[in-house]
């Protein structure tokens, strides 16, 4: 279909001229900002790391608005409209104290060692093994990811604009590609805190004018009892037993498995969101910028899953699961962020809507791509392939690699187009990797008695026993009941016990073959490894500049809001 | 270097500006099928704050100034 055809298929609202404005000047700043970055990315420390000089809350940001993809903004407002405010878990239990808990335990030994990357971590603590398996089933999650981002934008383009599908995956995928490939993660960084911007200046309205709609946050409450039930609307009452809430999971599933395990995991050993810390000016700044992106965090839920309640408090149309959207024509649970866009943003601020949205699409993927492109070069590339290139040699690699990984990233959103449920899919994928990382990561910095092949087996056996769960349960479903200990369990519930299952298996292979082994000395730990390496301290500064300081000041609103949406 | 946050208040300049006129036109001239809660005319308060915040960053972090980034 050519890109006028495109223009002319059915759609949920038609753009403006402004509307069009605003979305092309967008396009033109973000490529602007590209160009302007290329001459500052000549060397490979500039490249891949933005030269080790973010501050604080520029590292912050970006490592919020990595974050902010197709997930974050579509999927966590359609998991909102099919399970109520229980999605909130994931903005809170399901990341603050991880955050926390990077910010203020892990970060100082990735800065101390001045790794490159999470892989390149565990090269320094396990040895090449470890790295390997690492780097391979990061390399490969990244890619699944980005598609599945380019895949929700250009569903979302769809929906909305009518745009055909091919157009917008080739049409972010191109811009994406060149303004990291021209600028490296410092162009990343660039884009994703103005993208954070522009994501809340575009998607802020909804949630003020919907309130105001529904007569507030209490008429809401009881739009949403009325048209669903009061379960929707209760963060904790309701997960005293698996069958007794919309998500058929219980607290047990949510505090251990999402959240000690799953976000855990996630926002301390994922390289896409641990990249941006790692550009981090000084050990200070690193330690911050986790905290300001907590801060932010705990409001994201005002845009992605306040959204989602307005939409079943008042939309008049009932959403529906995707695989029967799309047998019937309905719209499905992921539409409900475009469509309560369409509900109140006229033109101008549709297009700003509009530009929030593809905007948070290409964080997602840039923030794949750049971490993609760093671990393909340092951790599989430099070591496996060629060891003794010149620095321009790996920046070159990197601007190729980018290009790659966009082209690899399109070739799978094409793959995602076959799978019912995004949501899905990605949480199956975060299970594979992440959980047992975290065991391997952790253990690996808090425990010197860990070995390398301790390690290296541990994170062996956590991912293949999750892969193992997860193709179990999808060859004989009612194994869920095994696997997430309910036959009330829902898919959900399966992905945070098959990461907590996971990450014991990793943890317990890890313990018992590191007791067989020989560990390191403690001079070869210095700088690896908790109780061996000393803590540089932040610098004499005044108490509310303290890491620690504001690190309570999240803690004490995280427990307000728990306590406030019980 | 220009900073970071001068690219976010030209942003947030240019978009304010061009909702704050798409907004101020649809009040002169009201659509035939209007958003829900048109009444409050969303489009021209909320370009006219972030045509305010725009400007502020634009000047406060001016290229030529001193900045972190």
């Amino acid at each position: 279909m050519t890109l006028l055809a495109a223009f002319e298929a059915q759609h949920l609202v038609t753009l403006s001229k402004v509307d069009l404005l605003i979305v092309i000047f967008y396009f033109a700043l973000v490529l602007a900002i590209g160009f302007y970055l290329k001459n500052r990315a000549n060397t490979a420390e500039d490249f891949f790391m933005a030269g080790r000089d973010m501050t604080a809350w520029v590292a912050g940001l970006s490592f919020l608005s990595a974050n902010l993809g197709a997930l974050e903004l579509m999927g966590w407002a359609g998991s909102a409209y099919q399970y109520g405010i229980l999605a909130t878990h994931w903005y809170w239990i399901g990341a603050i104290p991880a955050m926390l808990f990077l910010a203020l335990v892990m970060m100082p030994f990735y800065y101390i060692s001045k790794t490159h990357s999470v892989p390149g971590y565990l090269k320094l603590r396990f040895g090449e093994p470890a790295r390997a398996v690492s780097a391979v089933s990061f390399g490969l999650m990244t890619v699944l990811m980005s598609g599945v981002n380019m895949f929700a934008m250009a569903k979302v383009m769809q929906l909305v604009l009518g745009w055909d599908i091919n157009v917008s995956i080739w049409l972010s995928a191109g811009t994406v590609a060149i303004y990291v490939a021209l600028g490296g993660l410092r162009s990343a960084i660039f884009n994703e805190v103005l993208q954070f911007f522009l994501i809340w200046a575009g998607a802020l309205l909804i949630p003020i004018l919907g309130l105001y709609e529904a007569g507030g946050w209490h008429n809401l409450k009881i739009l949403i009892a009325q048209r669903a039930s009061d379960q929707y609307v209760h963060l904790w009452a309701s997960l005293g037993s698996f069958s007794d809430n919309p998500m058929g999971i219980n607290w047990f599933g949510i505090i251990f498995g999402l959240g000690a395990v799953i976000s855990m995991g996630y926002w301390t050993t994922d390289f896409l969101v641990v990249q941006r810390i790692l550009s981090a000016k000084d050990l200070r700044s690193a330690e911050m910028a986790p905290i300001i992106g907590a801060g932010f965090k705990m409001f994201v839920p005002l845009i992605v899953i306040l959204p989602g309640l307005l939409g079943l408090g008042l939309l008049p149309e009932k959403l529906v699961p995707e695989s029967m959207a799309a047998a019937t024509g309905a719209h499905s649970y992921n539409d409900v962020l475009p469509l309560m866009l369409a509900r109140y943003c006229g033109p101008g601020l549709l297009g700003l809507g509009i530009t929030a949205l593809i905007a948070g699409f290409m964080s997602g993927m840039a923030g794949n791509v750049t971490a993609f492109t760093t671990v393909w070069t340092y951790d599989i590339y430099r070591p496996l392939i060629n060891s003794k290139g010149a620095d321009h040699h790996y920046v070159n690699m990197g601007r190729w690699t980018t290009v790659i990984g966009v082209l690899i990233s399109v070739g799978t959103a094409y793959l995602v187009m076959q799978f019912a449920s995004i949501m899905d899919y990605v949480q199956a994928l975060f299970s594979f990797f992440i959980a047992p990382l975290f065991g391997t990561v952790v253990l690996g910095m808090l425990w010197k008695r860990a070995t390398g092949l301790g390690g290296f087996l541990g994170l062996l056996c956590g991912t293949v026993s999750s892969i193992g769960m997860w193709a179990w349960v999808k060859v004989d479903p009612s194994a869920l009941r095994y696997v997430a200990m309910s036959s009330h369990a829902k898919a959900l519930a399966q992905d945070m016990f098959q990461a907590l299952w996971s990450f014991l298996i990793c943890v317990i292979v890890t313990v018992v073959v590191s007791m067989a082994t020989k560990p390191k000395s403690d001079a070869e730990l210095n700088g690896l490894v908790y109780g061996l390496t000393k803590v540089p301290s932040v610098g004499e500064v005044a108490f509310y500049e303290k890491p620690l300081f504001w690190a309570g000041v999240v803690t004490l609103v995280f427990f307000g809001l728990n306590f406030y949406f019980w | 270097m220009i900073s970071i946050w001068f690219f976010i208040g030209v942003s947030l300049l240019v978009n304010g500006l061009l909702i704050l006129g798409a907004g101020l036109y649809e009040q002169s001239h009201p659509p035939a099928h209007p958003v829900v809660l048109f009444s409050l005319h969303a489009s021209t308060w909320w370009g006219a704050i972030l045509s305010l915040v725009g400007l502020i960053y634009c000047v406060v972090y001016r290229p030529g100034k001193k900045s972190a980034h």
